[in-house]
């Protein structure tokens, strides 16, 4: 049997009220059948929307910008800042001697600001407890969904500068 | 007016239900594999983005011809 058929002889309105109530079941089920199908292409065109942003979007040029001076931050210490642009605060923590981490402060589950905890040494989002990793901001525990983005930084001298932003 | 239902005819309402319960589990799959990848493309993975597209083309190419499927079944049905 050919999987395409040459279409009715009927008219449209002919095949859509038939007289038979028995009929009546099988148009129904076609328009149904119908809308599914036209749901799956809405998936489909929502799969290559996102397939063309990734290919065609460009990533953005992140600006350098001085973060902070080493000696105004102690050990465990945070520094807040906004970073690339004004809208986006983040969070430096100096985790050691000689080792910095920056994450953006919004939490990825419902954008709450983050905080450091110095007592549990992990990043807390105090919304609905949500626990991020100081080390790589990977999820320990609660809702967030995603890793928090990790800011880039650079030493130059007695100087941190952030660079990038690494994830979101 | 009703017209008498035959056997043929049973079975193809049978044929047809079956097939959009078939396609009612592709379209599950594919709402989930959409936001899977939407969720994966937020975190800043882009590499799971292209064979999502494509299987989710042939998801769709699959409801396609279930939708053909079905449109054939209810024609044949008519005719008899």
């Amino acid at each position: 049997m050919p999987l395409f058929r040459s279409r009715s002889k009927e008219p449209l309105w002919k095949e859509e009220f038939s007289v038979f109530t028995s009929d009546e079941r099988y148009v129904t089920r076609r328009q149904f059948t119908k809308f599914l199908t036209l749901a799956s292409l809405g998936m489909f065109v929502g799969n290559l929307w996102i397939l063309a942003k990734s290919r065609f979007t460009k990533t953005p040029g992140f600006p350098t910008v001085e973060v902070a001076d080493i000696s105004e931050i102690p050990v465990r210490g945070v520094k807040l800042f906004t970073y690339p642009t004004a809208q986006d605060h983040c969070i430096m923590i100096r985790t050691s001697e000689e080792e910095y981490v920056a994450y953006s402060q919004k939490c990825t589950h419902l954008s709450c600001a983050v905080y450091y905890s110095a007592k549990n040494d992990c990043l807390e989002c105090p919304c609905h407890q949500g626990f991020f990793s100081v080390k790589d901001g990977s999820v320990l525990q609660g809702p967030p969904p995603r890793p928090l983005p990790q800011i880039t930084l650079e030493r130059h001298g007695a100087k941190l500068l952030a660079v990038g932003v690494k994830g979101g | 007016m009703a017209k008498p239902e035959r056997s043929n005819q049973r079975r193809g309402l049978v044929a047809i239900d079956s097939a959009m319960a078939l396609i009612v589990i592709l379209l599950i799959v594919q709402i989930w594999l959409l936001s899977a990848t939407l969720e994966t493309y937020l975190a800043g993975h882009a590499g799971a983005v292209l064979p999502a597209a494509i299987f989710s083309g042939l998801i769709f190419s699959g409801c396609v011809a279930l939708n053909f499927f079905v449109k054939r079944v209810d024609e044949d049905s008519r005719r008899q």
